[in-house]
């Protein structure tokens, strides 16, 4: 390892593209950076406010929970037309914004795409809790919720088994399939970089910690043999699972009846919905923390940039997706869907139809400007529209399908009540508050890949 | 005879026996327990009627019992006296624990089981006594608790059917807050006290031959009753007898005076009428039409379009709309006080040349010629129905019209009044508030009624009734009334009484009790036995003794029994009279007293309310709860205005208006109604009660606080003011969808086709038109195989032309299935969990006079149901029978089936709606039906319970089910047997004859959800020359 001046200017790879590192860091300097705000920098008062209002919210997320379990669903605004509201759109909502990790580290990863290396560890740190955020809704949403272990297979002297047509147990399985390897994915990417805390960790507690989870990693040829072997593998795993988890997800609309819910554009439109939602919320997070953390150099404008461009890319395929389904209601003739695109468009929840034209549709388009591409600021804004229309996309799907379906008898209105706004502000408490502790104990960018990125680990012939 | 009374006393011999072979039990003595309750001195709570008796026998039954002195316990007890004593302390216990029954016979009805066998109830023949005229019902008994009311089938006037009031009654009974105990001013006091309390106000009557005694009743047709005041009137000459219901028969007495100089109940044979006209008479409802549900019974066998039955045509002018309007065939809105012209124009026209009347040319001129021409073509077969709430002239011109066209004695019949008292009961009830408010009056006994609420405004009862020395009110509940009279007496429900009650047609109903009265409830009787000579007097010796009397009692017993039994006193109907209007009643009638709107005034039109009728049913959360059936209202009354008086004062639903006739005003919340007469406003009485239980506080407003004597029912000049409030209104159904003149929920409805009516004429040239926009899908075209069915495939088929939207189907359904009530707020969120639901749609763009349609909506039970596969836990499932059953104790709640129902028969237990706290709801249940805990979705099951116990009685007998064997709750209340339940693999059963009929359709076929709940596509029989000029 030779030393260099770390001012001395590095060429960068290209002339055009900003390098996806910045010039003139050494491996030393690539860990001592990345670690230092584990271990050395300690816990700074803006981490502290920000985990805090998240702590608070967390509360709030748990007194509404337990309101939930005392009084029942009824607290919610959910009524007869319109059976599921707020708990399903924050469900697929939160699992939608899951999916930008792993396609991140999985998909990215086989397509060898290097410039993955710095988001991936936060991407699927991100993956984790908005599945875990996700994960919340479909338990609480049910009627007597101390029964929903009901919906697994599970041997039992009650003679009870789940009903395998139904696309909710699908959903079971998609969605603890997913969250299961997402966490052993993102745990095994951890473990070289939690044995490097682990060396440089400065109490006993620390070193004891991070040594019992880097699981004795030595850095020997035989651990990083075996270590690539396992990435693959999981990557491998975890590819078929970013298609299918929206897929499953989109059944649950789709397998129905319902106009607006019966469309067989919905796995599709729902996986690519799924990846913009994603990329989105990278943004949305990669931009103030690389501000916050000062790692502009590691997330460059490189990585703003392609994952802008995915995000623009997947955004013209959901509004493909819309203008199929707009489409179709026409040319289908069938006059259910007519009237649900007419209603949607017309009718009064037509605020968020066209909102979510704004966000989705119109707002994305700036991403064709190079210099909207070029300003973080700008581009955090553009994800933030993103974030908001891909909530009023499922909240059109599933409120405004519902609420006038096919008797104009049974017709009604859905209004969130004051516990529907409570459970899903909490639910993002919560995702905050585990990223800000992810931030605050583990490496966000995965050291060892980064270090993977410099002109030294280049192997010569 | 093998009834409760028998078995009652069977139990307490079995305890007597315990007494030593010496102590020979003594007979009860009914006058000992009587003359103990009498007295002030006598315990107030009571455990048995022998302790009260305080007989020999009971004491030392009680000694042996309950030792006093331990020490008889030393000596060895054998096995056959420890076996005696704890067969009789489980015997006692059981008297003490439960309910009691009644001691006198009453007679089951059908089935007489030789024991009582839990699980199987048995079925009572009783009625309830309704605004003037008795409902036939039979009540069914479970382990002695009455359950379920359905309608007497043996009873002409009922035929099975019952109206949701007469369901509803069984919730009235278990009310938790019904009135409990007696008081005065207040406090709690015992009947002795009562007793001795009348003592000497009664005494000093006598002096003076009853002048300051005024008894006040409500309308009743009780024989039994009115001999008993009779007695007492006889015995006070002085003494006056006042009637009085706030929706009462006093135009049509006053009409009937007119047109024949004597009081006359007109009854109309619609099974005979080719063609009705109804002048404001809304006599396919149950809220204010006498003999309603026969009425409808009758008109609707003229509209099952079965071979050789000539269909009838419905002609309806009517104020304000109502479920008869909706099912006219030609229906004109016109203001309450229009309609009076109307019938004089009419009677011009029908007694004229009919040539002359068409003259005007404008739509109520060309209307009228052509009702007249219809009425003349069918002379004899046609009637022209006065309503209720009309005027005197209207009758009498009503009358007149019937005598020319000489349809009397042919579909009009007339008798005597049924009621016992009959009378103009606003005038009469006027002559008393003179006499209290001139201190003549000083014991005023109100039997039932709630005068302080309900009177004429301009009466202010409230001051009068505070000049009485000696009040007395009896009364369910403890009312405004009670509030202001010294003495409250609470009522004994009419399944605690032993009364007795006229139909409409006249035949009498011995009222049985099934239960002892819950709360020591009274009967009418009972306290008019308190101001005669023999205050101890029950109803029961009281009724025995009265129809012993009568002639044609001579074997009494077997008079009683088959009395009872059959729920009616045979030959009692009232003979027709052979009588004759005045042909020029009509005009010789006095014009209509109250003060006609000026043409561009607002007209305020008073009508009962459609489920809570005139207040009384007011803390009835089933009834509260009850859509009303045009604007689905419930909950509240609201101010129903005009679409055009809407859009012309800019208000909207839900916004808060004052209105205000002659100096008084009401605060009531408006609510826009398709078909309202334009320029005029309907309340509805029976809201905004003072005091009332919990259920009944805070709903709506009262429209008697508008309401005077010279204009019960309509009245002119009123002003609406808008208060800029706004006050919750809670429907089920989204009528508010009106916009540009057009209602987007019937507009859509009648895209989906939804709703397939034809006119009989259409319906001729082309029988399958119910099948010519549908897609219907091949069998076939599915993944999964379909279901084989080897016994029975239970199906049901809905005839939307004979369905009235009464309701009476989906309190049948309440009442049968333990539905609970969901409260205002819950509706308003779309939780209401009725599972059948009656859905109105309004058809037309003319908001000012649409047709409007009913469609009852219980599940569909679908052969490919989009519920099942759904459910991620298999909570719903596709029965061996084709029932789509829900399993509630696997329901974790996902609610994916009612969002994937298409016609959103499901529903949801949001929050806990059940009451699992209040007793005495817990004994009205149906111990048949599971009781819904929160988070668990329910829906119809086709009477699952019904078609078990059907099923478990044909395997019994190794035979298939019969047709017609199973009927469904709904189906077995329905008044005009739209509802049809059966096999549809009998290819002979009445469901599988309909389902192969031309009309029948599914609704929503293109889906594929392959429904076996269908509709019998409507056929309607519009008068060609009216049809003409409409499209002209």
């Amino acid at each position: 390892m030779a030393d260099k001046d770390p001012n001395e200017p590095v060429p960068a790879r290209t002339s055009v593209k900003p390098g996806i590192i910045a010039p003139g860091y050494t491996f030393a300097s690539v860990t001592d950076k990345i670690s230092h705000i584990v271990l050395r920098k300690g816990t700074s008062s803006g981490w502290l406010v920000g985990f805090g209002i998240a702590f608070v919210l967390v509360n709030m997320l748990f007194y509404s929970l337990g309101w939930l379990f005392v009084k029942g669903i009824g607290i919610w605004g959910v009524n007869a037309p319109v059976g599921w509201g707020f708990a399903i759109i924050n469900f697929v909502w939160w699992i939608g914004i899951g999916h930008a990790g792993t396609l991140i580290s999985a998909i990215l990863l086989l397509l060898r795409q290097s410039w993955r290396t710095s988001i991936n560890r936060f991407a699927e740190a991100m993956t984790l809790f908005a599945v875990a955020s996700a994960g919340v809704f479909p338990l609480v949403h049910v009627g007597r919720p101390w029964l929903a272990y009901w919906l697994f297979p599970y041997p039992n002297t009650m003679s009870l088994w789940p009903q395998f047509r139904s696309p909710l147990l699908w959903d079971v399985f998609a969605v603890s399939t997913y969250a299961l390897v997402s966490l052993l994915f993102w745990y095994v990417g951890l473990i070289p970089d939690l044995s490097t805390l682990r060396d440089r960790a400065g109490t006993n507690f620390a070193r004891h910690t991070y040594g019992m989870l880097a699981m004795g990693w030595r850095g020997s040829a035989r651990h990083w043999h075996r270590y690539e072997t396992a990435s693959l593998l999981l990557a491998g795993l975890a590819t078929p699972l970013v298609v299918s988890v929206h897929t499953v997800v989109s059944f649950d609309f789709a397998v129905s009846v319902v106009p607006g819910w019966h469309s067989t554009i919905f796995p599709p439109y729902f996986v690519a919905g799924a990846i913009y939602a994603g990329f989105a919320m990278v943004i949305t997070l990669a931009v103030p923390i690389r501000w916050a953390y000062n790692l502009e150099d590691f997330i460059t404008m490189r990585h703003l940039q392609n994952m802008a461009k995915v995000m623009l890319a997947a955004g013209l395929i959901v509004g493909y997706g819309y203008m199929t389904e707009i489409f179709m209601a026409w040319y289908a003739e069938n006059q259910y869907d007519a009237f649900m695109i007419k209603n949607r468009m017309t009718g009064p929840y037509a605020w968020a139809f066209w909102s979510l034209m704004l966000c989705n549709i119109l707002a994305p388009q700036m991403l064709w400007f190079q210099k909207v591409r070029n300003t973080p600021l700008f581009l955090f804004g553009v994800a933030l529209f993103v974030n908001v229309g891909m909530w009023l996309e499922r909240f059109v799907i599933v409120v405004t399908s519902l609420h006038r379906d096919y008797l104009p008898s049974s017709w009604g209105m859905y209004y969130p009540t004051r516990w529907d706004i409570s459970t899903y502000i909490g639910s993002m408490g919560l995702f905050v508050a585990l990223l800000f502790l992810f931030l605050r104990v583990l490496p966000m960018i995965s050291i060892f890949e980064m270090r993977t990125l410099l002109p030294e680990a280049e192997v010569k012939d | 005879m093998s009834d409760h009374h028998d078995e009652l006393i069977q139990i307490t011999a079995g305890g007597g026996k315990l007494a030593p072979p010496a102590a020979e039990k003594p007979r009860l003595e009914l006058k000992d327990v009587q003359a103990r309750l009498a007295s002030a001195q006598g315990p107030r709570y009571w455990r048995s009627l022998e302790e009260l008796s305080n007989s020999e026998g009971f004491s030392e039954m009680l000694e042996r019992e309950f030792p006093n002195q331990a020490g008889s316990w030393l000596d060895p007890v054998g096995r056959r006296g420890f076996l005696k004593l704890m067969g009789a302390s489980l015997a006692l216990a059981g008297l003490t624990a439960c309910t009691k029954m009644p001691e006198e016979a009453i007679v089951p009805y059908v089935k007489q089981p030789e024991d009582l066998v839990p699980g199987k109830p048995k079925f009572y023949a009783t009625a309830m006594p309704f605004a003037g005229a008795a409902t036939p019902v039979l009540v069914e008994s479970n382990m002695y608790r009455p359950t379920k009311v359905e309608g007497n089938p043996q009873h002409p006037m009922s035929m099975g059917a019952a109206d949701p009031f007469a369901q509803a009654s069984i919730l009235g009974l278990y009310d938790p807050d019904r009135s409990q105990t007696l008081s005065y001013l207040g406090e709690t006091r015992t009947w002795g006290n009562f007793l001795g309390a009348i003592r000497a106000p009664m005494n000093a009557q006598k002096g003076m031959q009853g002048a300051g005694l005024r008894f006040l009743t409500e309308t009743s047709t009780s024989p039994s009753l009115a001999a008993q005041i009779g007695a007492l009137l006889k015995a006070y000459p002085q003494a006056k007898w006042y009637s009085y219901d706030p929706v009462n028969r006093d135009a049509a007495r006053a009409g009937s005076k007119a047109a024949f100089g004597q009081y006359v109940d007109a009854h109309y044979h619609l099974e005979a009428a080719d063609v009705v006209l109804s002048l404001d008479a809304d006599f396919l409802s149950g809220a204010q039409f006498p003999g309603f549900l026969r009425c409808s019974r009758d008109f609707m066998a003229r509209r099952k379009m079965e071979q050789g039955v000539k269909m009838n045509r419905l002609y309806v002018v009517e104020s304000t709309p109502s479920t008869t309007g909706a099912k006219a065939d030609h229906r004109l809105p016109l203001r309450a006080s229009d309609i009076e012209t109307f019938a004089r124009d009419l009677s011009a026209a029908v007694t004229g040349t009919p040539a002359a009347a068409g003259a005007g040319g404008d739509a109520r001129a060309q209307f009228i010629a052509a009702v007249a021409r219809d009425l003349q073509q069918s002379r004899g077969a046609s009637v022209v129905i006065p309503g209720e709430l009309q005027t005197a002239a209207v009758h009498a011109l009503a009358h007149s019209i019937n005598q020319a066209l000489g349809n009397a004695g042919k579909t009009v019949m007339y008798t005597e009044p049924v009621e016992v008292n009959p009378g103009e009961q606003t005038a009469r009830l006027r002559e008393l508030v003179d006499d209290l408010n001139a201190n003549k009056v000083n014991i005023l006994v109100m039997l039932g009624g709630n005068p302080v609420y309900n009177a004429p405004a301009d009466f202010n009862f409230e001051q009068a009734i505070r000049k009485v020395e000696v009040s007395v009110h009896l009364s369910l509940y403890h009312d405004e009334t009670s509030r202001l009279s010294q003495w409250h007496i609470p009522e004994a429900h009419y399944l605690e009484s032993w009364s007795d009650a006229r139909a409409q047609d006249g035949s009498v109903t011995i009222i049985q009790p099934l239960i002892e009265p819950l709360y020591q409830g009274k009967t009418a009787h009972e306290v008019v036995g308190a101001f005669s000579d023999q205050p101890g007097v029950n109803s029961y010796d009281l009724l025995q003794a009265y129809w012993k009397a009568q002639p044609g009692a001579g074997d009494f017993d077997g008079f009683w029994r088959r009395s009872l039994h059959d729920g009616f006193v045979s030959s009692t109907v009232l003979p027709f009279k052979n009588i004759s209007a005045k042909a020029d009643s009509g005009s010789a009638s006095p014009a209509n007293g109250a003060p006609a709107a000026a043409a561009g005034g607002l007209e305020i039109i008073f009508r009962p309310d459609p489920t809570i009728y005139d207040g009384r049913f007011n803390n009835n959360g089933w009834l509260q709860e009850l859509p009303k059936p045009l604007t689905k209202l419930t909950w509240d009354n609201a101010v129903l205005i005009s679409p055009a008086l809407a859009s012309a004062r800019k208000l909207e639903n839900r916004d808060v208006v004052e209105v205000e006739l002659q100096g008084r005003k009401v605060k009531g919340a408006i609510f826009i109604l398709p078909g309202q007469a334009e320029n005029s406003v309907t309340l509805h009485l029976g809201y905004g009660r003072t005091k009332t239980g919990r259920t009944g506080a805070n709903t709506g407003f009262s429209a008697y606080t508008l309401r005077t004597s010279a204009a019960p029912y309509f009245a002119g000049d009123a002003t609406l003011a808008k208060t800029g409030d706004e006050y919750l209104l809670a429907s089920t159904q989204s009528h508010n969808l009106i916009d540009n003149k057009r209602s987007l929920t019937g507009e859509e409805a009648e895209h989906r086709d939804l709703i397939r009516v034809a006119s009989v004429e259409e319906f001729e040239k082309n029988p399958g038109f119910a099948h010519e926009h549908s897609e219907e899908i091949p069998r076939d075209l599915t993944l999964y195989p379909n279901y084989e069915y080897t016994e029975n495939k239970w199906g049901m088929a809905i005839d939307l032309n004979s369905c009235v939207g009464c309701n009476a189907c989906v309190v049948a359904c309440q009442s049968e299935n333990n539905i609970a009530v969901v409260g205002k707020e819950q509706v308003d969120l779309g939780r209401a969990l009725h599972w059948i639901r009656v859905d109105t749609y309004f058809e037309g763009h003319d908001l000012a006079n649409p047709a409007t349609h009913f469609q009852p909506l219980p599940c569909m039970q679908c052969e490919n149901a989009p519920c099942e596969p759904v459910c991620p836990v298999g909570a719903t499932v596709h029965t061996t029978e084709g029932l789509n059953t829900m399993v509630y104790n696997r329901c974790v709640g996902t609610r994916y089936c009612s969002n994937n129902c298409p016609y959103k028969v499901r529903h949801f237990n949001f929050l806990l709606y059940s009451d699992y706290e209040t007793p005495s709801l817990k004994l009205m249940r149906n111990p048949e039906v599971t009781v819904r805990s929160r988070g668990v979705m329910e829906k119809c099951t086709y009477c699952l319970q019904r078609i078990t116990a059907g099923r478990i009685a044909s395997e019994k007998e190794n035979r298939p089910v019969r047709d017609g064997e199973i009927v469904t709750a709904c189906q077995q209340t329905c008044p005009t047997s739209a509802i049809t339940f059966g096999n549809m693999n009998d290819p002979e059963s009445k469901v599988s004859k309909l389902k192969a009929g031309a009309r029948n359709y599914s609704l929503l076929a293109d889906v594929n959800t392959r429904p076996r709940t269908t509709y019998i596509a409507g056929v309607r029989n519009p008068n060609p020359e009216l049809e003409a000029a409409a499209k002209a």
